[in-house]
């Protein structure tokens, strides 16, 4: 009689800072950004940048909500039933951004003010929704917090770039700080860079640059 | 002639394919294409062309008809300008002086900035410079108002080349007119050196007694708050100083403030009919975009619910700048729409949402820019509806 001795095969633990997952932090920031290739979060990226200060905060908050959906979302991944699954992404989703928007508006004051109600619209924001259907909902906790980070840097990336254009030009200022006074010119602010219409252009610019720098293509 | 077609060929080889200078070969050929009738001929099986009138010999004759519109414009502004500080007897000579010295600068920022951006887009994407920019650079001054800051000409030239045309693809792949997007660009980036009392050079000089920038446009929405006949406020206008500025003769002929090249109807219809006899312009826009603008005055009179409403429809056709837009802008072959059926939709509503703009909309006095834009957008969209329409028309007829 023989013994047969089920093999077992060991899955090797993937470290968290593997070459993949490390792909998971930098994609996001150029080939994979969440504003300029797959166009999301458009939105709240036209409406917060007219300042540098309210898109700092707005790509902290965005970045703390989806990270942190994505890990909790992983988590509970195996048993949420399948036919209400969006509704327990919101929930939690929903949690975050009322934990966020408390903590904003007890220490900084004046820019949750500015940011209004674009904090409390996190929670339709189509990047997080986006990264818990597409990626936590289908992989490991670690995996998914860096995904859900990667993918708020690069939506922070893109808002900082706007939101510098846009103060530097329409007001002549960078956090606030008289860049032009400074240097002693006289600076005539451009009007049409504080109008959402003036972010649309910049964002615009920002993929015709990123995609003659990198090549991307859309593929039809 | 001979002269110049030498000094040509003498440099030719060293941009030709093998010269040192090869990657400029496009801006020696705008240069050379420019001058002459390019020598190329086709092949001798297919399509035939007997005409030397290529593209950029038919934006020249664009250039042409706007001719009246700037010579006019550079005596008006120095006759506002005379007027403005109170010396109606001044000479004819110093009024074109004072004209000329504010209008020119302005061309020539325009031609300047705008064509340096074709030449550096035409060696980096190695094409052939694009003609689209000599009619460009004309209608851009003559939408500007007579005393702009010149650094605002260049910087509304480079963002409405780069952001407006060369983005989409340069000349011919362009959704909105350059011109307009230029013009557009300083309304909502500059708003204070573009609208409200800027519309007369008056310099340093001290503006007469009893002066006002308004133009007919500011004084009839002014008309609204007060209640005074519209007709009755823009003849009584301007006296003292300038008698009779906005009666419907002058407005029509056009010896008053406005922007350089757009305040005479009459210099506009002379560019009309040079555009309509070469077969340059659609006349079908311009005529559906007066055509327009006069039924939307007349539905307008029969509500009446103010006194701008009540005002004759006809005075719209020769207030602001809608003769000029309707000639020169609506017609732009790019922008507009292609189909025959589409043009005359294309300019109705041009006209109608102009006069929409005039009488309801408080901020914005003038309507046609941001008529023209609108429905610059809206021209693939009623292409499509008309070339879907006929495809119906035709399957229904088809026998199989």
């Amino acid at each position: 009689m023989s013994t047969e001795v089920a093999e077992v095969v060991e899955k090797k633990s993937e470290p968290l800072f593997s070459k993949k997952n490390r792909k998971l932090i930098t994609n996001p920031l150029d080939i994979d950004n969440p504003v300029t290739v797959q166009v999301l979060g458009i939105c709240s990226a036209l409406a917060v940048t007219t300042q540098m200060k309210p898109a700092f905060v707005m790509a902290i908050a965005l970045t703390v909500v989806t990270a942190s959906s994505n890990f909790i979302i992983s988590i509970m991944r195996n048993s949420i039933p399948g036919r209400i699954r969006i509704i327990v992404q919101l929930a939690v989703v929903s949690l975050w951004v009322i934990m966020v928007d408390q903590l904003l508006k007890a220490y900084v004051y004046d820019v949750w003010k500015q940011l209004s109600v674009f904090i409390g619209l996190i929670i339709t924001n189509c990047i997080v929704m986006g990264r818990l259907e597409a990626y936590a909902m289908g992989n490991k906790p670690g995996p998914s917090l860096l995904d859900g980070l990667g993918n708020g840097f690069g939506y922070g990336l893109i808002l900082l770039i706007v939101a510098f254009f846009r103060e530097l030009l329409g007001g002549g200022s960078i956090f606030g700080f008289k860049v032009f006074e400074a240097m002693g010119l006289n600076y005539t602010g451009n009007g049409l860079m504080l109008l959402p219409a003036g972010a649309c252009v910049i964002v615009g610019v920002v993929i015709w640059v990123q995609r003659s720098i990198n090549g991307y293509r859309e593929s039809h | 002639m001979k002269f110049l077609r030498n000094q040509l060929d003498k440099v030719k080889h060293s941009f030709e394919k093998g010269g040192k200078l090869e990657k400029y070969f496009y801006a020696y050929e705008a240069i050379d294409t420019f001058l002459f009738a390019p020598n190329t001929t086709n092949d001798v099986k297919g399509a035939q062309i007997r005409d030397a009138v290529d593209l950029k010999r038919l934006m020249m004759t664009v250039i042409i008809a706007m001719v009246p519109c700037l010579l006019f414009g550079i005596y008006n502004v120095g006759h506002q300008h005379f007027l403005a500080i109170g010396q109606p007897g001044a000479a004819f000579g110093d009024k074109i002086v004072i004209g000329l010295w504010q209008v020119l600068p302005v061309v020539v920022v325009s031609y300047g900035v705008g064509l340096g951006i074709e030449f550096v887009f035409s060696i980096l994407r190695k094409h052939p410079v694009n003609e689209g920019f000599l009619v460009t650079g004309m209608l851009i001054p003559l939408v500007m108002p007579p005393d702009i800051p010149l650094w605002q000409v260049g910087v509304a030239t480079a963002f409405a080349v780069i952001i407006g045309k060369e983005a989409f693809g340069g000349t011919g792949m362009n959704v909105v007119n350059v011109a307009l997007t230029a013009r557009a660009f300083l309304y909502f980036a500059y708003p204070t050196d573009i609208s409200g009392d800027v519309w007369t050079y008056l310099g340093d000089a001290q503006a007469v007694a009893g002066f006002s920038g308004a133009t007919p446009l500011s004084v009839a929405g002014d008309a609204i708050s007060t209640g005074e006949n519209v007709v009755a406020s823009l003849n009584t206008f301007g006296a003292g100083w300038n008698e009779g500025v906005f009666t419907l003769q002058n407005l029509f002929l056009g010896l008053r403030p406005g922007s350089i090249g757009e305040t005479s109807t009459l210099m506009c219809l002379v560019g009309a009919f040079i555009l309509i006899v070469t077969g340059t312009g659609s006349w079908k826009i311009m005529v559906s975009v007066f055509g327009g603008a006069y039924v939307m005055g007349l539905l307008l009179n029969l509500v009446g619910s103010n006194v701008y409403t009540q005002m004759p429809a006809y005075y719209h056709l020769v207030f602001g700048g809608l003769a000029f837009g309707a000639v020169f802008m609506a017609t732009d072959p790019v922008t507009a729409a292609q189909t025959e059926t589409g043009k005359w939709v294309y300019g109705i509503l041009i006209g109608v949402l102009t006069v929409l703009i005039r009488v309801f909309n408080p901020a914005y006095p003038e309507g046609i820019m941001l008529a023209i834009l609108f429905m610059n957008v809206f021209a693939p969209l009623i292409d499509y509806f008309v070339v879907s329409a006929n495809k119906k028309r035709r399957l229904q007829r088809a026998t199989v």
